[in-house]
């Protein structure tokens, strides 16, 4: 067997990188795995037996923090779930095995780069990035919105931490996006 | 334009793309039909002033075909359904 | 330098001297100033020169509606032309110039136009350079082009960045004015979201210009005190220097705020201008009102200027336009101005009332019914001339004459909708319509409610109004002391009589005569008038003279003004920055850059990149000793084609697709059949439209019994999943199936070549041999224990594979894979050579996949199962698309191997001229080909199945080729497909 490749973050680095913009913290996550759960026609019973007591199952613009899995909900009957990488890198598999033929299951890790923003106030931040009303919507609230033309996934963790979720192709970009938004409200 | 999600709420228009007339649900069978009900159901649509129920598709959202009930003229909105229960209402399956 | 017009109070720090520039002269003024303040302070009056007659011109009011004092801002590339120094925030350095004057303002040669004037009244465009043809585009045109428009671009390119932003309210108010406050104070005390928004830098709208009292204190400290309370509410975001550009559907606002336009310079990072979407609940429009001239002979010269301005320029601003001033007035708002200035010591010469009855002003010469017939001064006011009631004349001397002819709710926004304004027969205007866009009413001076306390009353009513539609119940509270004075106006438009021009719109020049001439000519309609003539068509849009141009027009046609009707009024309120709609979206900005996995190793080997959609793919990497573009691309091809070249594939469309039904789905989305795929196979898939069109095609996977995963082009990667989606949720709801894209998730390298195995084999940890993953083989695999894929599928017609791993994993593999393939030589090759091979192969691809092809002209109309339904089966049966005379993918070559092929070249059959008749169509893909030495192309022929061997033409006029050509069979490499199965 051939070595083992090195992987490398989205912005194409070793490890991932924590940018500090006046009050604003950027914070690449690199150590989240993550796959799409879809519950299959007619197999909602079972999907939600499945689920019960091992992965949340957030109502709609909703996500739930837990452990091992954490999931917030993207599409009707469909969640992203997360997990930390070094204990859960085969977070597909996993699922698979839990949800049986009653999901369909697809690995998400490398599709997406994330990337976590922390201040007391995210709004004046937020305001200039995307649509969202951040300072009216309940902590866990999750969406897909428009970051400068990206589509992206936004958590509203709690009031002054957010997760943004972007194509990892688009790392770049949405990072750029962040920085520049972040240092025009300075 | 502020489209009321069903499931979402409120959402913009901006993070939708929109097909056209509702009507493109009621896809003819294409083993039973014939050339001329497809020709129809592609081509033959009403182009009314006022009330229009027509398709939208939330792709910078949650990825539903929605119905949307807009009144061409004023833009206003009455109604809006998820496309999947609207088709399925109407006996569309598989 | 003239001495100082300053006089007593006022809103300016006069602690602190700002100095800056108009026309290379210095000058001083306060913070607190505005460009033209300051430059009337200075005495400076005359501002700019007229559009069309380049006449001298000083500002005619104190604001956004400003249609003559307008400047180039500040120098170099942030030079911003037509920029109105009314507004413009005077800042320390600040340099303005004139423009439309050539070589000075005070000495401009173009104002020979205004001698001119008979041959540029209304409609001149279209009779004077009607003839003869030919010079319009040599003579008349460049002509015009260089005499029109006021300022000048600097064609350099904006140093500032602008940013845009969304912001929620449940009350957007528009305008700080006495009925803005109270309707912000009364949204904000009961907790709503509010948002106040005013153009202005100082929050307070009218009141910072009048000496009204409210509650017994000054307006303007009124307004502060307001401003402040506003300040302290949680819910209220006070938002001054914001101009509320547009109404649009369901509650959206547009609003720009000038962010940085009263520094210097915007700090670093700043945006100079944010474009905020604001989405409301409810919106109150107190956007005050603007006041309206009256037209009477040489009524546009500097020093005239609206009554209501010339107030604010004394009360807020402490400047005297003139030592000696006038007032012209229909109305009681005139008056005001009088006994402002008189106040505060200015000399007011006297005040003409068009009203023949009312009480006179004490310690003023006001003369009633009175009316001013002309004017003199070249380039600023010296005297007017007045006609009494008796129809005696006068002359007297005057340096500032004050114009009121009543004042214009500000109803722009509520008619963005298209809603048409109302006749208000009390105050002599138009007021809101009904049918304004929903969610939005008036209050104040916008509404007609000319009066501060009817401002302060609406303001609250309107606001109690929302709060109720909100859901927020809220009791009106009691409202401070303030003048509610009845509005007193007579109809007084334009004076009769005079032989020279009146002014009605200074901004594009238009005259009461040209007003007539259209109505003469049956331009009589609002509509026609205005295009007829210009009117309102300046980049102030007519604010000061729509009214006025149509009232007259309705004496002349002998209507009522209601009768005549308004035109209306379309976003934006005021003039927007190109850059501030752009945003942050310019130069490479324009979108987001989707980068491969191997991006950076191929950066590092210097390659040539392309844009593909947001993708940056590796086009092909020059080596060291090539100049040309077509040595690298052969390089590559040649290399491939005797051992093995490696692409990154990472952009084509990957979707998930699983369910029971995942089969039959395929099935319905592919012309083709899937459900019959082997787990572990894949197969080219051709997707059509509902009309029977080629929509994608691509190669799909199955990797389980129920999980199949689909690839799509590059470019349609998005369209496709939509169209599943569509497919999925709309068309066939009860199948199970579930969709999602993984495009990202994985990097995926297409490896081809005769030894694309022998090199894989020293990257993938399982055996595959051609008995174990002979051709189309598809199935997971791991490389060093990592998962990942394997594909055997070609695009090149070589011996080929597609490996995908984790895209963390990318730039690895892609070093790996190169390492390794040093034993063969191998070369990575960019999308340049993969087109070469493609065509050599005779794969169709974007140029084939026009939009307007099926798949019988691919050569594809086999692939079309009639056994089944599927979208597109039904209708590209249609007779018209089975015509054996249609289009046919054929390959094309020189009959000359030096000769040369464009794309896009037309089919003629030899001897045929090149007209439309003779078309037999056109190359799609034209391509060199190392390996047959010569130009080869694609194209669609008709019937073309039935013309291989023949001779024809490739004719491109365009690129002027003429080429002759044999008609062969697309596969130009490989037909039999042996090597793809090796």
């Amino acid at each position: 067997m051939a070595d083992r490749l090195n992987a490398l973050t989205s912005l194409g680095h070793s490890d991932p990188v924590t940018r500090e913009i006046g009050p604003y913290r950027i914070v690449e996550r690199f150590d989240i795995a993550l796959a799409s759960i879809a519950c299959r026609r007619g197999r909602d019973k079972d999907f939600s037996k499945a689920a019960k007591g091992m992965v949340p199952l957030p109502d709609p613009a909703g996500s739930t923090q837990g452990a091992p899995y954490s999931s917030f909900w993207v599409a009707p009957d469909m969640w992203f779930v997360e997990a930390p990488f070094a204990t859960n890198e085969d977070i597909a598999e996993e699922l698979k095995r839990l949800f049986g033929d009653s999901a369909s299951v697809t690995e998400q890790t490398d599709g997406w780069a994330r990337f976590d923003l922390f201040a007391p106030d995210l709004a004046p931040l937020l305001e200039r990035l995307c649509n969202v009303d951040f300072p009216h919507v309940e902590d866990g609230f999750a969406s897909r919105t428009l970051v400068e033309h990206i589509g992206c996934y936004l958590i509203r963790r709690r009031q002054g931490e957010v997760t943004l979720y972007g194509p990892r192709s688009s790392a770049k970009s949405l990072l750029h996006a962040i920085e520049t938004a972040a240092a025009s409200v300075l | 334009m502020i489209i009321d999600h069903p499931i979402l709420g409120p959402r913009d228009a901006q993070e939708f793309v929109y097909l056209g007339d509702a009507s493109l649900m009621n896809r003819p069978d294409g083993l039973s039909d014939g050339i001329g009900a497809f020709h129809d159901y592609l081509y033959n649509r009403a182009n009314p002033v006022g009330e229009h129920r027509e398709l939208w598709y939330h792709e910078q959202g949650d990825r539903s075909w929605l119905v949307v009930t807009r009144n061409t003229l004023t833009h206003e909105i009455t109604k809006v359904e998820l496309a999947r229960d609207v088709a399925r209402a109407s006996g569309r399956s598989r | 330098m003239s001495r100082s017009h300053r006089i007593a109070g006022g809103q300016i720090d006069r602690t602190s001297t700002i100095r800056f520039s108009f026309d290379g002269l210095p000058y001083t003024g306060h913070p607190g100033d505005t460009l033209a303040s300051a430059l009337l302070a200075n005495g400076v009056r005359l501002m700019g020169r007229s559009f069309k007659y380049h006449r001298p011109r000083g500002p005619l009011s104190a604001g956004s509606e400003e249609p003559n004092a307008l400047v180039q801002l500040r120098t170099g590339a942030r030079q911003e032309p037509n920029s109105r120094a009314t507004v413009a925030e005077l800042f320390d350095g600040l340099t303005a110039t004139s423009q439309n004057a050539w070589p000075s303002l005070r000495l401009d040669a173009m104002a020979l136009n205004d001698r001119l004037s008979t041959f540029f009244a209304a409609g001149f465009y279209y009779k004077t350079f009607m003839w003869p043809a030919a010079f319009w585009e040599k003579v008349y045109e460049p002509m015009i082009r260089r005499a029109a428009g006021l300022g000048r671009l600097t064609r350099e390119e904006d140093p500032d960045s602008y940013d845009k932003g969304f912001l929620h309210c449940d009350l957007l108010v528009i305008g700080a004015g006495p009925a803005g406050l109270m309707a912000a104070l009364t949204a904000g005390r009961a907790g709503a979201r509010v948002i106040l928004a005013d153009e202005d830098f100082r929050m307070g709208g009218r009141l910072n210009s009048e000496r009204f009292e409210i509650g017994g204190q000054p307006g303007a400290d009124w307004a502060a005190g307001a401003v402040a309370e506003l300040a302290q509410l949680p819910t209220v975001r006070l938002m001054s220097r914001t101009t509320v550009i547009g109404a649009f559907d369901h509650g959206i606002y547009g609003a720009v705020e000038r962010v940085s336009d009263h520094l210097p310079e915007p700090p670093p990072g700043k945006p100079r201008q944010t474009l905020w979407r604001i989405y409301s609940r409810r919106a109150i429009l107190a956007g005050g009102a603007t006041e309206r001239p009256i037209a009477f002979e040489n009524n546009d010269r500097p020093g005239i200027m609206l009554a209501g301005s010339l107030r604010a320029y004394a009360n807020r601003w402490a400047v005297a336009a003139g030592d000696r001033v006038a007032i012209f007035t229909n109305n009681e708002d005139g008056l005001r101005t009088a006994t402002d200035l008189h106040a505060k010591g200015v000399d007011v010469v006297a005040v003409i009332d068009a009203r023949a009855d009312g009480p006179l002003l004490p310690g003023i010469r006001h003369l009633r019914g009175a009316e001013v017939i002309d004017t003199r001064g070249r380039l600023g006011l010296t005297s007017i001339t007045i006609r009494q009631a008796n129809g005696r004349t006068e002359t007297l001397r005057a340096s500032a004459l004050g114009v009121s002819g009543g004042w214009n709710p500000n109803v722009n926004i509520s008619s963005h909708h298209r809603a048409r304004p109302v006749w208000d027969e009390a105050i002599l205007s138009f007021v809101p319509g009904k049918a304004g866009p929903p969610g939005l009413s008036a209050a104040g001076a916008a509404a007609g409610r000319l009066s501060t306390h009817g401002a302060l009353a609406s303001g609250q009513t309107e606001a109690l109004a929302a709060l109720a539609d909100l859901g927020r119940a809220s009791r009106a509270q009691p409202l401070p002391e303030a003048e509610d004075a009845p509005v007193s106006i007579t109809p007084k438009w334009y004076v009769a009589g005079g032989k020279g021009r009146a002014w009605i719109d200074p901004q594009n020049d238009v005259t009461v005569k040209d007003v007539k001439l259209a109505h003469q000519e049956n331009f009589t309609s609002v509509e026609h008038l205005k295009r007829y003539t210009t009117l309102g068509m300046a980049t102030d849009q007519g604010k000061t003279g729509n009214v006025l141009g149509l009232a007259i027009m309705a004496g002349l046609t002998g209507r009522t003004i209601p009768e005549t009707g308004t035109t209306i009024y379309r976003p934006p309120y005021t003039p927007v920055a190109m850059g501030t709609l752009a945003g942050r979206s310019r130069g490479k900005e324009f979108k987001p850059t989707r980068l491969t996995p191997s991006h950076a190793w191929a950066e590092e080997q210097g390659a040539v990149f392309v844009e593909v959609g947001q993708w940056l793919r590796t086009q092909w990497i020059p080596r060291p000793g090539e100049t040309h573009w077509r040595e690298s691309v052969d390089r590559e091809v040649l290399a491939t084609r005797r051992s093995v070249g490696i692409c990154d594939v990472t952009t084509l469309g990957k979707i998930d697709i699983q369910g029971t039904d995942a089969g039959a789905f395929l099935d319905r989305v592919y012309a083709n059949t899937f459900s019959t795929l082997p787990v572990g196979k894949c197969r080219y898939g051709l997707m059509l439209r509902e009309d029977g069109i080629v929509f994608d095609d691509g190669t799909t996977a199955r990797l389980g019994e129920h999980e199949y995963v689909m690839t799509t082009t590059t470019a349609n990667a998005v369209a496709v999943f939509r169209h599943l989606e569509f497919c999925r949720q709309v068309l066939w709801p009860g199948m199970d199936v579930q969709l999602i894209s993984t495009t990202e998730a994985w990097a995926q390298f297409s490896v081809a070549g005769p030894n694309a195995r022998r090199l894989l084999e020293r990257i993938v940890d399982q055996d595959i041999s051609d008995a174990a993953f002979p051709y189309l083989a598809a199935g997971n695999i791991t490389v060093g224990g990592l998962r990942a894929r394997l594909f055997r599928i070609s695009f090149s017609g070589e011996l080929a594979y597609e490996i995908a791993v984790p895209a963390r994993y990318g730039d690895a593999l892609i070093r790996r894979l190169v390492e390794e393939g040093r034993t063969f030589d191998a070369v990575v090759y960019g999308t340049e050579a993969l087109g070469v091979m493609r065509v050599e192969k005779g794969h169709v691809a974007g140029n084939e996949l026009n939009g307007q092809s099926t798949a019988l002209n691919m050569g594809l109309g086999k692939m079309v199962s009639r056994k089944k339904d599927s979208i597109g089966m039904v209708l590209s049966g249609r007779e018209g698309m089975m015509d054996p005379g249609g289009y046919r993918l054929v390959g094309v070559k020189p009959v000359a191997p030096d000769g040369k092929l464009t794309a896009g070249s037309h089919f003629l059959d030899i001897g045929a001229a090149a007209v439309m008749e003779n078309d037999g169509g056109w190359l799609t893909s034209k391509v060199y080909s190392p390996h047959l030495g010569s130009d080869i192309a694609l194209g669609y022929l008709k019937a073309g199945d039935r013309r291989i061997g023949e001779r024809m033409r490739a004719v491109n006029l365009l690129a002027g080729t003429d080429t002759e050509v044999e008609i062969v069979s697309p596969h130009f490499f490989d037909p039999e497909g042996e090597r793809l199965r090796g």
